[in-house]
């Protein structure tokens, strides 16, 4: 049986270019944030799967910086496979990220171990 | 054994101290300032505590110190962290305690110099790393997200979370304690600094330094302590997630299950309530409390507090202490909920009083409307 630690595989999944979600085997069922359980079930079952990286956005708000520092999106993204996470919609001004846009994620190398998912306008 | 807590324990007494700022004093000194206080108001000192409740944001082990500090040795000690919900689950777990003679006396005390020492709230707890990459303003942020979805879903409008700030600082004005108590109109609110869409700085709580104590003993030595005891007649909890991205819907809190326990318990229901004390950490915090405690249908919260309904001289007494907006806001307000709702069944508030108040509701919320935690109070006629 392979270990799982839950934040350092995401992690390195992502920092590979790899957006990869946890799935119960015995119900299909995807969860996030990654754990060692899925939650309510606690079956341990857990398998990574590709994510399609589709999704809609839940809500939004902009994080308001003291000029000249830009203001920055920050999202809850509705996932196509039924689970919910921040993140930030980008290519677009942050206060015209709406509530119901489809979006596609996309991964960003900050630094070698420092990869991040974010989202586009689809 | 399957007894009810309904009307078995009272608050006594219930004091606060130093709200606003209070330089030189720690978080401790002020809270055993308010619990001494509170003590003096029914003849006890610290020695009659032993059952101890307390949190102050900056000591993970406040229940040792705070014992320490007030020179006692509790039977029972508590020092929960579901952030600004734990007072009303000290009260839920006090009565259960008073209630089965594990404990006579119990103190629930905070204090908090957050202001006075960093200027800012104090963070407690690791960030979480599903949100640091995205670096959103917590806790504002997260409420922000709620308010957005709120507005989505039912249409509410910042007009309509500007009129919980206009109300709560003319509720303010009739508290001489309360922080701030200059005029605020709408338009103020609209057009303060924006901090975290749609939340203005004005949509935020106050940072102050504050504290708070209230004492409770079983309901047959309340008699003898209080003229005026507030019966705990209902008190319930529930607890739904910790970060924002893992609430399963936004305009949906666990208030809905704390207010149904606490009710259930007291036997009484929202029409009945004459004053109601809602944590409002945010503007957005009463519309959606007073939906989930059914005060209102749900998405109904905006137009409900429109017009001034839930100002002084409207239709329901809500937050009458000025609130987390505008009376005082140390980090984790839930006591001050507490205190007040005490006070006006007590009859003490003044300028603020509601008439009549026999019924009080007050409410904590934790986290990031993580952790929702319902109190009913009552009057000896209630009972």
């Amino acid at each position: 049986m392979q270990s799982l630690l839950p934040e350092s595989d995401y992690q390195r999944f992502l920092n590979e270019g790899r957006f990869m979600l946890q799935r119960s085997r015995q119900n299909g069922g995807y969860f996030f944030y990654p754990r060692v359980a899925q939650p309510g079930t606690g079956n341990t079952d857990l398998e990574w799967v590709e994510a399609s990286g589709l999704g809609v956005v839940y809500s939004s708000t902009v994080v308001r910086q003291r000029p000249p520092t830009p203001n920055y999106n920050v999202a809850l993204i509705d996932l196509a496979e039924g689970v919910r996470m921040m993140s930030r919609v980008e290519g677009l001004l942050p206060e015209d990220v709406r509530i119901g846009m489809p979006v596609r994620a996309k991964i960003v190398a900050l630094e070698a171990d420092a990869s991040v998912l974010v989202f586009e306008p689809v | 054994m399957n007894q009810s807590l309904r009307g078995q324990t009272a608050i006594v007494a219930g004091a606060t101290f130093g709200m606003g700022e209070a330089p030189g004093l720690s978080s401790m000194d002020l809270a055993a300032s308010a619990s001494v206080r509170a003590l003096a108001q029914v003849g006890l000192t610290p020695a009659d505590v032993d059952g101890l409740f307390v949190s102050v944001p900056d000591d993970m082990l406040s229940g040792l110190t705070f014992a320490e500090y007030l020179g006692i040795h509790p039977r029972f000690t508590d020092n929960n962290r579901t952030g600004g919900s734990a007072f009303q689950i000290y009260a839920h777990t006090a009565a259960m305690a008073l209630a089965c003679g594990q404990i006579d006396v119990a103190l629930i005390a905070y204090g908090s110099n957050q202001k006075s020492a960093s200027g800012k709230l104090v963070q407690s707890s690791r960030p979480s790393p599903w949100e640091t990459p995205y670096r959103p303003m917590n806790p504002v942020s997260s409420y922000a997200l709620a308010a957005a979805r709120h507005m989505h879903q039912y249409g509410t409008t910042r007009e309509q979370l500007a009129e919980v700030a206009v109300a709560a600082r003319k509720w303010a004005q009739l508290n001489p304690d309360a922080y701030m108590r200059d005029d605020l109109s709408i338009d103020d609110v609209l057009g303060a600094r924006m901090v975290s869409d749609p939340l203005t700085v004005r949509d935020c709580c106050l940072v102050t330094d504050g504290a708070a104590a209230v004492v409770m003993v079983r309901a047959d030595r309340a008699r003898d302590l209080a003229k005026r005891p507030a019966y705990l007649l209902g008190a319930g909890s529930a607890t739904t997630h910790r970060e924002i991205a893992s609430m399963e819907d936004l305009t949906v809190t666990a208030a809905r299950e704390s207010g149904q326990r606490a009710y259930a318990m007291a036997g009484v229901g929202p029409k009945d309530i004459d004053v109601v004390m809602l944590y409002d950490a945010f503007t957005i915090n009463p519309i959606l409390f007073l939906e989930d405690l059914g005060f209102c249908p749900k998405g109904e919260g905006g137009r409900f507090v429109s017009g001034g309904a839930i100002a002084p001289g409207g239709q329901l007494a809500v937050n009458t202490n000025g609130g987390g907006l505008s009376c005082v806001h140390p980090g984790m307000y839930g006591l001050f909920t507490m205190v007040e709702a005490t006070q006006q069944l007590m009859g003490q508030c003044g300028a603020r009083q509601v008439a009549d108040a026999r019924l009080a509701i007050a409410h904590g919320n934790g986290g990031v409307l993580s952790s929702q935690a319902t109190v009913i109070l009552g009057t000896e006629e209630t009972l």
